[in-house]
């Protein structure tokens, strides 16, 4: 068994070691609360925390008193989607939001309904994108807020965000967006961007995990939010609860080492994934890549391998950490909620995989991931009646299945 | 997820892949399942007075569908018919220890089965000679 390579970076990304060692003393001799006024203890440990808040504004163009800190970006979607909908509610009761969210999000959005609340859900088109276009038309009267992802967890698509804020901000509706796979790995800009609230989680920016933020507009306009914990009043009132200093002084280290590395990184990572694409495309027929082909985070590459099911495939390419887009392994057997919004069929939705690509990936890795994807796809398609029908010119959409 | 080692051991080396002449009079084709289910069985027997002489299979599946397929192909082998209807999903889930999610797939074994078989005894059927 040859070591397991690590392609999830989509999922979750390990530690930078100059993120770690940053963040080692505040586990040691530095542990003061960042609220205590009145000793060296507390100032030394608000001073880092300090730090930490300009970092991330500065990676995303915002002021560090705009960064409220979380636990990740799944409490930063929960605050700003509940906290805008409570504040404004009294306003209107209409929300727009899209079909390939984040679980966080579409489970929020339910939740808001049941309180309710009226959310539309957009459809993305075939790539996994949504138009400013698109997003105008369904507004209404009562529309209070929009919440599109930057970019999307499962295929890298990235939204048209500058043109949406600015539409939001021409009819004066809030515009949250999703920023956890999109902030320092592309360019984000909140004020060129229009955009009026936006989280981040430390784990996809080779920070620690259980550490992100939210940014809140405070100017043009000035966002207010009901806070979702009552407490001692921490974050402008909008967070309670005792800063977590060394993961505070990781995020902040985090995004201060994307900003500087960010163009390296994203050639690194399109080079590789450019490098595993040419090598899959070029060795198998009936291949598909999911999502835009440019619109798309750097690092990510979701392909359908046709004919070949998609947990059998991950059996076959076990020493590649990669995630399906088939769920047969849950109680459920619903493929992506994403491919399927995006109008992929579900027989393609079972055969997709992603393979995503990081700071620490290497060109071996890549050529050795080519290697074992394309064996196992060869494979297993010898095992595939539908690939040997196809061969034998059926056209799978004219049989009847007996669908269980 | 967690699969157990015969599972396992069927997915590396799975026994009796491949086609028979599904024209053949003598041969039986069960094809159960969906794509957009995410699993498509295909077994074939082939029949010689009522005794099961051969078995194949294809699947596209996760890997305990292909074991269950792989598993239901070696049992067929030099069963009567009579006997082969016996076969019982239950008896798959017990060999490869499957887990409750994964229990839909030996029904489709199971299913796959009787599907072959009834192709095989409707061609017998249809056959005017036999009539
Ligand atoms: C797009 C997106 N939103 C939200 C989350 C949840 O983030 P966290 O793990 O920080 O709660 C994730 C991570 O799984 C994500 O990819």
């Amino acid at each position: 068994m040859n070591a397991p390579i690590y392609l999830d970076y989509q999922a979750t990304t390990p530690v930078d070691p100059r993120v770690l060692e940053e963040m080692l003393p505040y586990f040691g001799e530095i542990y003061g609360n960042a609220a205590s006024r009145s000793h060296a203890f507390g100032w030394q440990a608000e001073e880092a925390v300090g730090q930490g808040r300009e970092r991330i504004a500065h990676l995303i163009g915002a002021s560090s008193k705009e960064i409220i800190f979380t636990s990740g970006s799944t409490e930063g979607i929960n605050l700003a989607m509940k906290g805008v909908a409570q504040m404004y509610g009294s306003k209107g009761k209409h929300i727009i939001t899209s079909q390939a969210e984040h679980k966080a999000v579409l489970d929020t959005a339910k939740r808001l309904e049941k309180d309710g609340f009226e959310v539309t859900y957009l459809a993305p088109d075939s790539k996994g994108r949504h138009s400013a276009d698109q997003v105008a038309e369904a507004m209404r009267e009562d529309t209070i807020l929009v919440t599109i992802m930057w970019a999307n967890n499962e295929i890298g698509s990235i939204n048209p965000i500058r043109e949406i804020g600015a539409l939001c901000k021409e009819r004066g509706v809030l515009f949250f967006t999703d920023g956890t796979q999109a902030v320092g790995k592309v360019p984000v800009d909140v004020e060129a961007d229009n955009v009026d609230l936006l989280c981040l989680s430390g784990h996809k920016i080779y920070g620690p995990k259980g550490v992100g933020a939210l940014y809140v507009r405070r100017r043009n306009p000035r966002v207010r939010l009901v806070a979702q914990m009552d407490g001692g009043g921490h974050e402008r009132g909008m967070r309670s609860g005792t800063l977590n200093v060394p993961a505070i002084v990781g995020l902040g280290k985090a995004c201060e080492v994307c900003e500087a590395d960010m163009d390296t990184d994203r050639e690194h990572a399109l080079s590789l994934r450019t490098r595993f694409e040419e090598k899959v495309f070029g060795a198998l027929d009936h291949v598909h890549l999911n999502g835009h082909p440019d619109h798309r985070l750097p690092a990510c590459s979701n392909i359908s391998f046709s004919y070949v099911e998609g947990e059998s495939m991950i059996m076959g390419i076990s020493n590649l950490a990669v995630s399906s887009g088939s769920a047969c392994t849950s109680a459920s057997l619903e493929p992506s909620h994403v491919l399927m919004s995006m109008g992929v069929g579900d027989e393609l939705a079972h055969s997709s995989i992603r393979f995503g690509f990081g700071r620490f990936t290497t060109e071996e890795d890549v050529d050795a991931a080519a290697e074992q994807v394309i064996a196992a796809v060869k494979r297993l398609r010898e095992l595939s009646p539908l690939y040997e029908m196809v061969l034998e010119g059926v056209d799978l959409s004219k049989i009847q299945w007996d669908a269980h | 997820m967690a699969y157990s080692d015969k599972v396992l051991e069927h997915y590396n080396n799975p026994r009796n892949v491949g086609s028979l002449d599904k024209s053949a009079d003598d041969v039986g084709t069960g094809v159960v399942g969906a794509p957009e289910c995410g699993d498509v069985m295909k077994l074939q027997i082939q029949v010689e007075g009522d005794t099961i002489v051969d078995a194949k299979f294809k699947t596209f599946g996760c890997g305990s569908a292909i074991a269950s397929s792989s598993l239901a192909t070696e049992w067929l082998k030099g069963r009567s018919l009579d006997d082969a209807m016996t076969i019982n999903n239950t008896e798959i889930v017990q060999e490869l220890s499957l887990p409750p999610v994964k229990i839909h797939c030996s029904v489709l074994a199971e299913d796959a089965i009787k599907a072959a078989i009834n192709d095989f005894k409707s061609k017998q059927g249809a056959d005017p000679s036999q009539a």
